[in-house]
């Protein structure tokens, strides 16, 4: 099909929201406000890890304009993992902890007042007595039997299989590795020429989009809620508030209008179920603003990846075999993380063609905030760590950068990691065309090359 | 003391929806009095440009001119489900539900303009927003006067309705065998550097990039997109971590003063090219594209500063200090 | 307090506390959608205004100190609902994405080029350096000025 068939598809057409915002008439969700709108602001851990022994109010309630204190208490369902949808277990994480925290800057309790500065005021007051626990920050030693278990099963890592990662059926076994096999690796690696190791780190990332987390919950007369909200994903919020407020999802609205950037930044809506409970509990609006340092140290970041990579070559410059071990930091709590895992995983071959292999996927938890989905989730870590490491075989064997992607690039008719057959295999022709670009001559036998 | 000059590449793929599947999209398309149509969706405007690329799609289908079409977007009220606006799927999911929809606002066009014109349906075509007895100059009706027509004069309602999902793929447990994407995207990106052996900063000199997209709806949304995320994969590869010394938390960054974003005069030239080559479960061939433009940017970079110092760094952000420190064991 | 300003040429009154920055005032007191809250400490200058002409981070101007001064947002750009010449720009190179850096970014761009008309590249980094997009990549960002400048 060529372009010229098409009538407005293909043409590029001024972006239809873009005059509002170069004339700041788009409407973002700080210009929301209500009569008698109340404004939160989160008493927040000062430790990464710790048990809350005991939590003292009273100087924080006797502030003028103070409304409300949310606690544990008030959340009807506290406990979720907010890919419960997907089939994703156990619920691990609390809207608000009960007896511990587990990542710095975790919010132990909400205050509810008349304005931001009366909120920060009394936020300031609570009294919390923590006996802080050594925290675990490592992923390798978190793994290491005998580590301080931070998970109320009794580990750091989130077990795959038994249908609880949202992927695999409820029959089949548990490991704590998401796993993708193919082929004879260990043949592969007896038959290598050479063998090339390689181990790649990718760490936090902060989303930083220009606006941060805002939230206006509004109960209405009739009993349902109204959530505004720069949410990526406002069937997602509804679904879950639904669940943490254990009240029909129907009675509840979730509206987005634009969003001010997000990049991944606002997929996860535990930040919508802490404003949701307050205003259900006070019953009247309620606002949350995160400051710029509440973004960086609560707000997700891109995981922690951590990917080694072991390839067996031959003399020619093939990939004849791979294995792969992934660990995930997933931060405190669940989150996405399973899902991103299982994505990294079936995506280290990258897109070459590798007909042995074996990779492990860790979804591991440290005492650091939650990491979620990030621009490129899942694959932006596999990508980094593959084409470092097809940098480090292509030096190994003494080939040409170009010529071993080439050599290696996956053609139609073959098959992914995963056994899917491939039918839209592009990438020579995309190599071709960005050498083109680059000025860079390519030899007439890659050139000759097709997908 | 030198600037040593390098060249990296590197080459990926990225997959259109959310893993495995699973995640279905609606819309409703419902005319309004004078022919004009509002498209529901619960898709969300980042500022990708998802809203004027709904239009494009409906207006192509439908015949009605991309003005008069208006996308109302990121309200469980007013808009049908939706999983969201991630996993670059909008485009692709949303995309395949719209072009459903339009299609029965097509049929109803075409069957309400037939009455109209006196003609058979299957005579009839859409073009410049009119309809057309083929091979007859002058027999031809607006588009939205049809609509408009159909709802007062041959009581019709105007409505119509999409869904699009891939089914959720099996996994088999012991292998990890799955179907789990639509369709593959393609990149490839050379990053030119230049290292400062005496302060270890890197500079970026030019980026090359060529992008596969199926289909760019919007060729300029499209470069957008790609401009936009090669530089913030730039401040991936050389400045952003909110834990400098990751694993442990102390330096843990608070705000922009101590977490680096590029700015204006940290950008490269940057040489951007987009290519197609359609797939067949894409709305007219598209794949997703917002977030594979931040994924090649970073392994180019650092490739091209091992390409110029003879050290890989295998850890990011490639600092300067990262950077001394790899030419101190290299000897250069 | 009571302090008096013209906003976008229309003049407001407004009771304010001494501490309240101009931000706080605009966005929470007065509802305006053209100033954002990005960082709250003068880093990313989405909250940018021009007080009396001159670029301030209106998160770090204290409201009391407008008191019978001339305070413009982009929303004061226009003339007859017509789009400045500079924010036509800014549409046509598509300089815009999610929009929440934007007025900082036009209302820098005008501060810019109504001292120099014509400004060399550096000139226009050094101008936007102060001001982050996390869309754009900036690069129609400075195209935009480029094409707003008089070369």
């Amino acid at each position: 099909m060529s372009m010229s068939n098409y009538f407005v598809v293909g043409k590029s057409l001024q972006n239809s929201s873009i005059v509002n915002h170069v004339t700041g008439a788009t409407q973002y969700i700080d210009s929301i406000t209500f009569p008698g709108m109340l404004w939160i602001k989160a008493v927040r851990s000062p430790v990464p890890r710790g048990k809350i022994k005991k939590i003292d109010y009273s100087k924080a309630e006797k502030i003028p304009g103070v409304v409300k204190i949310i606690t544990a208490k008030h959340v009807p369902n506290n406990y979720h993992v907010n890919l419960a949808g997907l089939g994703v277990g156990p619920p691990d994480e609390p809207v608000l902890p009960e007896d511990e925290v587990n990542y710095k800057g975790e919010a132990i309790c909400l205050v509810v007042a008349k304005d931001e500065e009366t909120a920060a005021k009394a936020a300031n007051l609570v009294e919390v007595d923590i006996e802080e626990l050594p925290p675990v920050l490592d992923m390798e030693e978190a793994l290491k039997p005998g580590a301080p278990a931070i998970k109320k099963w009794g580990s750091n890592v989130f077990m795959f299989g038994g249908g609880m990662d949202g992927a695999t059926p409820p029959s089949s076994p548990k490991r704590p590795y998401f796993l993708v096999k193919r082929g004879n690796v260990e043949q592969a690696f007896a038959n290598a020429y050479e063998v090339v190791e390689g181990s790649y780190l990718i760490p936090p990332i902060e989303h930083a989009p220009l606006e941060p987390h805002i939230c206006v919950a509004k109960p209405e007369p009739s009993g349902k809620l109204t959530i505004y909200t720069p949410t990526q994903a406002p069937y997602f919020v509804r679904d879950n508030v639904a669940t943490i407020l254990n009240i029909p999802a129907s009675n509840i609205r979730v509206v987005s209008p634009h969003v001010g950037g997000a990049f991944g930044a606002k997929v996860d809506p535990e930040f919508e179920m802490q404003v949701a409970v307050a205003a259900m509990v006070v019953g009247r609006p309620v606002k949350w603003r995160w400051t710029r340092e509440e973004e960086f140290t609560i707000s997700t970041t891109r995981p922690a990846v951590k990917i080694e990579l072991k390839d067996a070559l031959s003399r020619e410059g093939r990939i004849l075999g791979r294995k792969a071990k992934l660990l995930h930091d997933a931060g405190a709590y669940a989150r996405t993380s399973p899902y991103g895992v299982i994505k990294s995983t079936v995506n280290l071959s990258g897109p070459y063609n590798i007909e042995n292999l074996r990779y492990e996927g860790y979804c591991v938890f440290t005492n650091r905030q939650p990491s979620s989905a990030m621009r490129g989730y899942g694959v932006f870590e596999v990508s980094y760590a593959v084409e470092l490491h097809m940098e480090r075989a292509a030096r190994k064997l003494g080939i040409d950068s170009w010529e071993f992607r080439f050599i290696n690039a996956y053609r139609n008719n073959q098959v992914t990691a995963t056994g899917r057959p491939i039918d839209d295999a592009y990438l020579i022709e995309v190599m071709k065309e960005a050498a083109a670009l680059a000025g860079v001559k390519l030899p007439p036998h890659l050139l000759q090359l097709s997908s | 003391m030198a600037k040593l000059r390098g060249r990296g590449i590197a080459a990926i793929n990225y997959p259109t929806g959310m893993n495995l599947g699973g995640d279905p999209s609606q819309v409703v398309i419902v005319a309004q009095p004078d022919g004009r149509l509002v498209v529901n969706v619960a898709s969300v405007e980042l500022g990708q440009g998802i809203k004027t690329v709904l239009a494009q799609i409906a207006s192509e289908i439908t015949g009605v001119p991309v003005e008069d079409i208006e996308v109302r977007f990121g309200d469980t009220e007013s808009a049908p489900h939706d999983t969201g606006t991630f996993a670059s799927r909008s485009t692709h999911r949303m995309g395949n539900a719209v072009i459903k929809a339009s299609e029965e606002i097509r049929e109803i066009v075409l069957n309400t303009a037939a009455k109209m014109l006196e003609a058979s349906p299957n005579d009839l075509e859409i073009r410049e927003g009119r309809v057309w007895v083929k091979g007859v100059t002058d027999k031809s009706v607006e588009v939205k006067q049809v609509i408009s027509q159909a709802q007062f004069t041959y009581n019709t309602p105007v409505v119509g309705k999409g869904f699009y999902v891939k089914p959720k793929s099996s996994v088999d447990p012991e292998t990890g065998a799955s179907d789990p994407h639509s369709t593959m995207a393609h990149g490839c990106t050379v990053a030119e550097v230049e290292v400062d052996t005496e302060t270890g900063f890197v500079t970026v000199l030019k980026v090359y990039t060529v992008y596969e997209v199926g289909k760019a709806i919007n060729p300029q949304l499209v470069e957008s997109q790609i401009i936009g995320g090669i530089v913030m994969g730039m401040g991936a590869a050389l400045t952003e971590t909110v834990y400098p010394r990751y694993p442990v938390l102390d330096f843990q960054t608070t705000s922009f003063r101590d977490y680096v974003l590029p700015t204006a005069g940290d950008i490269p030239e940057i040489v951007a090219k987009i290519v197609e080559s359609p797939t067949p479960t894409g709305p007219f061939g598209a794949k997703g594209v917002g977030e594979m433009v931040v994924n090649s940017i970073a392994p180019a970079i650092v490739n091209a500063v091992y390409d110029a110092i003879g050290v890989q760094i295998t850890d990011l952000p490639i600092t300067p200090e990262k950077v001394l420190k790899a030419l101190k064991k290299s000897g250069r | 307090m009571m302090i008096r300003f013209y906003l976008d040429g229309q003049l407001v009154e407004v009771d304010v506390k001494p501490t309240d920055t101009l931000l706080k005032v605009l966005v929470d007191k007065l509802g305006l959608t053209s100033v954002h809250y990005g960082c709250g400490e003068g880093s990313c200058g989405a909250c940018m205004v021009l007080v009396d002409d001159k670029l301030r981070y209106s998160c770090l101007t204290f409201a009391a100190s407008v008191n019978d001064k001339k305070v413009t947002t982009v929303a004061g750009l226009l003339s007859d609902h017509e789009l400045s010449p500079l924010q036509k720009k800014f549409v046509e190179n598509n300089a815009a994405q999610c929009g929440y850096c934007t007025p900082g970014m036009v209302l820098v761009a005008k501060a810019l080029l109504d001292k120099n008309p014509s400004p060399s590249d550096e000139e226009i980094f050094d101008a936007l350096a102060g001001n982050l997009c996390r869309c754009t990549g900036y690069v129609p960002i400075v195209k935009a000025v480029k094409s707003a400048a008089r070369r």
